[in-house]
């Protein structure tokens, strides 16, 4: 379609746009059309480099889906905090953890690493040759399979409903 | 209210600056690399956001006019955190981790940072000197 080849990532635009204005601070008619300028060109030029457009149902449930990460994140600093001060380097337990996915578009493994990444005590190293499994490393994890199965469940679930 | 709202400013900067100083002393503390990424990747994130926060709030309520960049460092921040974490991590491993060191991934993969290249050849570059360079010498 030439309309899809014009505009091969429209919420890609959508938000090039709105980063520019907030860059520039303001709604104004110039920062809005520049805006738009640099949301269709960007994408146009770079489409060769991004050639699949990431399939999302259910576009409201990334913004439940951010709010759960940022909530995650706030409670992650406290643990990490703690684990910092109180637990003494001889009790601590670092572990590696295998995470089996289920998820299969490379963006929601992307997410799903960042997430874990920024979450309670947790830090994504290593995805597997086949990307059917990725690699997690834990600060102090004395009972690591709840971990993996925490990750499952509070993120891989959530982030299956909206990249199917 | 403005007091409350000065002790709230007061109290994110503060909590921002205690972040920020749990994270360098995790740097410190924990015992090897991989223990020492926790700490910036989360405390010190963390910590500038609420700087970051209070800033925000300070100029919308202090001199009427709200700025959105905060809360673009903060996207940015949190955007790039964890590929940083995540790049260490892989130099880390691939310098130091052996194929019995971490656990299998199943499905009879290994993990992409080991993967053996599948054709040295082509990668390998031509370093040889070329001929008669030797000789001017």
């Amino acid at each position: 379609m030439f309309l899809s080849r014009l505009v091969p990532h429209p919420i890609l635009t959508l938000l090039l746009t709105l980063v520019w204005m907030m860059l520039m601070n303001s709604i104004s008619a110039g920062a809005v059309a520049f805006g738009l300028f640099l949301g269709l060109v960007v994408p146009f030029l770079t489409q060769s480099y991004w050639p699949d457009r990431p399939r999302i149902h259910r576009p409201l449930k990334i913004v439940a889906y951010i709010l759960l990460v940022l909530y995650d994140i706030v409670m992650a600093n406290v643990t990490v905090a703690r684990i910092v001060l109180f637990v003494p380097r001889a009790k601590l337990q670092p572990a590696w953890i295998v995470i089996p996915l289920e998820l299969r578009s490379p963006e929601a493994i992307t997410v799903l690493a960042g997430s874990i990444t920024l979450t309670p005590g947790t830090l994504t190293a290593e995805v597997s040759s086949d990307a059917h499994a990725i690699l997690v490393h834990c600060l102090h994890a004395p009972d690591p399979d709840a971990v993996r199965d925490e990750i499952k469940h509070r993120y891989e679930r959530r982030l299956l409903e909206i990249f199917p | 209210m403005e007091m409350a709202f000065e002790i709230g400013v007061s109290a994110l900067l503060v909590i921002g600056g205690l972040l920020g100083l749990i994270g360098s002393y995790g740097l410190v503390k924990l015992p090897d690399l991989m223990t020492r990424l926790h700490a910036p990747t989360k405390t010190t994130t963390l910590g500038v956001g609420t700087v970051l926060i209070a800033s925000m709030l300070w100029f919308w309520v202090r001199h009427g006019h709200a700025t959105f960049h905060e809360l673009l460092i903060s996207i940015f921040l949190f955007l790039t955190a964890p590929l940083t974490a995540n790049f260490i991590a892989k130099a880390h491993l691939h310098r130091t981790a052996g194929h019995d060191d971490l656990p299998p991934p199943g499905d009879g993969a290994v993990w992409a940072g080991q993967q053996p290249p599948e054709d040295e050849q082509v990668d390998e570059p031509n370093i040889l000197p070329e001929e008669g360079v030797g000789d001017a010498l």
